[in-house]
């Protein structure tokens, strides 16, 4: 066995392990730091396709920020897992059964996967062998898929519309800090001195 | 990328300028207060866009390396669906105003949807199809859930997301088994490889994303958010579910199927004939219990939408000419019966309950009689337009042979004109109590008996809809 072959085989085995005990493992929190191992030997996936840069982007973008996001939900959240547990006990039976019908059906189709016969031909990003991976994504980002990333941006934009209509409110009722407000105070309206003799009270 | 690609894309980036360049002026100036000026400027410029698209666009063309195409059945699509979404916005600025839900971000969240809407019936490529989709689906989410303080329209918000995220991933689904056989996402591409037969896995992926645009366009069997959603979501909101992303995911479906599939018609007119009976009947038979016209709106849509759907599964230029004149048609009664339903209301509070209907003739004859008159074009009566729209698709599936589509029809218009004339008897003979009252600003007022007068006048040739159709759909089929 090839040291590339021993690689690739350690990380998907680890891949598919770590995916399943995000799903298995009863403390939510252990699931997400399951889910950081199993997007770590992904990109380790990544890294001998030859595909350097989408390897770190994973790291850095699912471990560092994502992952690291879910930690703080789950552990913000206040949700009775036990019981979701139990509805789900209930639904397992025929859960399972549609997905194993599931399952079978894709096997059925998979199992006489063919490809058109010119598709290679066809292919459109294909990478280049010359350049590396950055410049090639660069290349096809802004310049080929141009119109693709800003109709990215436009969905983001209203993701960030929608989060704010739905959850922002201005109440009335709260205090809120007034920085001019504070600065403009005049001592001499806001305090009043007062000489108490020793003894005396006010 | 050159200037003859920005060119193209020019309503498509306007608008979404506007969009931007309103929600700053909004969040800088006056916030809410600022929303009815929005809504009209916003209207306007749809009209405007309408007009440049119409007039000004010429010839077809494909641009940014295969993404995006420009043809007169993309140009009828988004004509459509801009000035529907202009008609919706516009009648519902009163209700909203008076209702204190007209918040800024609506007519901004419109504009997006509407930009999503204009890219997906120009899509040419899988990516462009889904990225349109989603701007739109995602634009919709957040307008249904808009009414926060009610229980039901954030219900409708969370049950349309979960269903639309569950379709979006059955779609994409699909799109990756496309990719993997063909090699490509263009729908050029895909339709020189697919030429004669397909391969189950194919199939499977083609079967998918037919699935997932059924429920964007609510066809049954995927269509039980639809009732739920309509009526949980404010009123104009559910007008505007009504119209302008039906015509566009019905457009899409066309699109899909005739640019990337166009090879093997028996493999897909199957699947949408299937769709289009299991829709017609569905619609037709659950609509009957309805007492809530909202829900009652719903399950009409269901049941046009398997009407348009035959004009697609015969898989003709004649087909999809039918189609095209059906959506047409469809969106503008809609907009006419959207128009009344607005304005129905007891004591300020809005009512949806059909029973409110009763006797509503003596109070209101000429409401009434607008209202006959687009309720027997929704069931399809023969001097009305909307039975022009529902000859059309039968002719068309009589001519490409499909006689039992086009008999399965016509059962279903029957069993549904039921539930148009029941609330038609409702308004005329029914029991005697206090019907609701009718407040409906001049924009309304104006939207429902001009729509019922173009349901009458429109006899004469549908206001020349049918040759603009047809080069629509030769450009689609070839």
């Amino acid at each position: 066995m090839t040291v590339f072959a021993f690689a690739f085989y350690m990380f998907a085995v680890i891949t598919v392990l770590s995916g399943l005990m995000v799903t298995l493992s009863r403390n939510p929190v252990h699931s997400v730091l399951w889910l950081i191992l199993a997007f770590l030997s992904t990109s380790g996936l990544f890294v001998l396709l030859g595909a350097e840069f989408v390897a770190m982007l994973l790291v850095i973008v699912y471990v560092g920020a994502v992952a690291v996001l879910f930690l703080f939900v789950v552990m913000m959240l206040d949700i009775d897992f036990a019981s979701l547990k139990g509805e789900m006990a209930r639904a397992m039976p025929l859960g399972l059964l549609i997905g194993v019908v599931l399952l079978m059906q894709i096997a059925i189709g998979v199992g006489v996967w063919t490809v058109a016969d010119g598709a290679d031909g066809l292919r459109q990003a294909v990478a280049p062998a010359e350049i590396e991976n950055t410049r090639a994504l660069g290349k096809l980002l802004y310049d080929r898929y141009f119109l693709l990333f800003q109709l990215a941006g436009l969905i983001l934009l209203v993701a960030m519309i929608g989060a704010i209509l739905l959850t922002l409110r201005h109440r009335k009722d709260v205090k809120r800090q007034n920085v001019l407000h504070q600065m403009w105070r005049d001592p001499a309206k806001a305090m009043e001195l007062k000489d108490v003799k020793p003894g005396q009270g006010l | 990328m050159t200037s003859a690609d920005f060119q193209t894309v020019l309503p498509e980036i306007l608008l979404s300028g506007y969009a931007m360049a309103a929600l700053l002026a909004a969040v800088y100036t006056t916030k809410d207060k600022l929303a009815p000026t929005l809504v009209w400027a916003t209207a306007g410029l749809f009209v405007a866009m309408a007009l440049y698209i119409g007039v000004g666009g010429v010839g077809e063309r494909t641009v940014f390396a295969g993404l995006f195409t420009d043809d007169p059945f993309a140009r009828f699509a988004k004509v459509t669906i801009l000035l529907s979404a202009a008609a919706v916005l516009v009648m519902s600025q009163d209700y909203m105003t008076r209702r204190d839900l007209l918040r800024f971000e609506y007519p901004i969240l419109v504009t997006l949807a509407v930009v999503g809407m204009m890219v997906m019936v120009s899509a040419a490529d899988l990516i462009t199809l889904y990225m349109g989709l989603e701007l739109q689906s995602l634009s919709l989410y957040v307008v249904a859930a808009m009414r926060r303080d009610s229980a039901k329209s954030s219900e409708a918000g969370l049950k349309y997301f979960v269903l639309g995220a569950l379709s979006s991933g059955l779609l994409l689904y699909g799109a990756s088994l496309v990719y993997g056989y063909a090699g490509t996402t263009q729908f050029a591409g895909i339709l020189t490889t697919v030429q004669d037969g397909v391969p189950l896995g194919l199939l499977f992926g083609l079967v998918f994303m037919l699935a997932g645009l059924a429920f964007k366009v609510s066809a049954a069997p995927f269509h039980m958010w639809t009732p739920d959603v309509y009526e949980g979501s404010p009123t104009p909101v559910t007008a505007f579910f009504a119209t302008a992303p039906k015509v566009a995911a019905m457009a899409l479906i066309a699109r899909l199927v005739q640019d990337a599939f166009g090879g093997v018609p028996g493999q897909w007119g199957q699947v949408l004939a299937g769709l289009s009976v299991a829709s017609m009947y569905l619609g037709a038979v659950a609509a009957i219990g309805q007492r809530d016209i909202k829900r009652l709106m719903a399950y009409s849509s269901i049941a046009h939408m398997g009407f348009a759907l035959i004009g697609l599964a015969v898989g003709t230029a004649y087909g999809v000419q039918a189609t095209l004149i059906y959506m047409a048609i469809y969106v503008t009664m809609n907009v006419g019966t959207f128009a009344f339903i607005l304005s129905m209301e007891r004591d300020g509070r809005p009512v949806s309950d059909i029973a409110g209907l009763n006797q509503f003739a003596k109070k209101e004859p000429l409401k009434a009689l607008a209202m006959l008159v687009l309720l027997f074009s929704l069931a399809g009566v023969p001097p009305m337009v909307g039975f022009f729209g529902k000859f059309y698709v039968l002719k068309a599936a009589v001519d490409a042979g499909m006689v039992w589509l086009a008999v399965a029809g016509a059962i279903a218009s029957v069993i549904g004109a039921f539930y148009y004339l029941r609330l038609v008897y409702f308004m005329y003979f029914g029991a005697e109590q206090e019907p609701v009252d009718s407040r409906m600003g001049l924009v309304q007022s104006l939207m429902l008996v001009g729509v019922a007068a173009i349901m009458v006048l429109g006899v004469v040739n549908l206001f020349g809809l049918e040759p603009i159709a047809a080069s629509a759909a030769e450009a689609l089929v070839r």
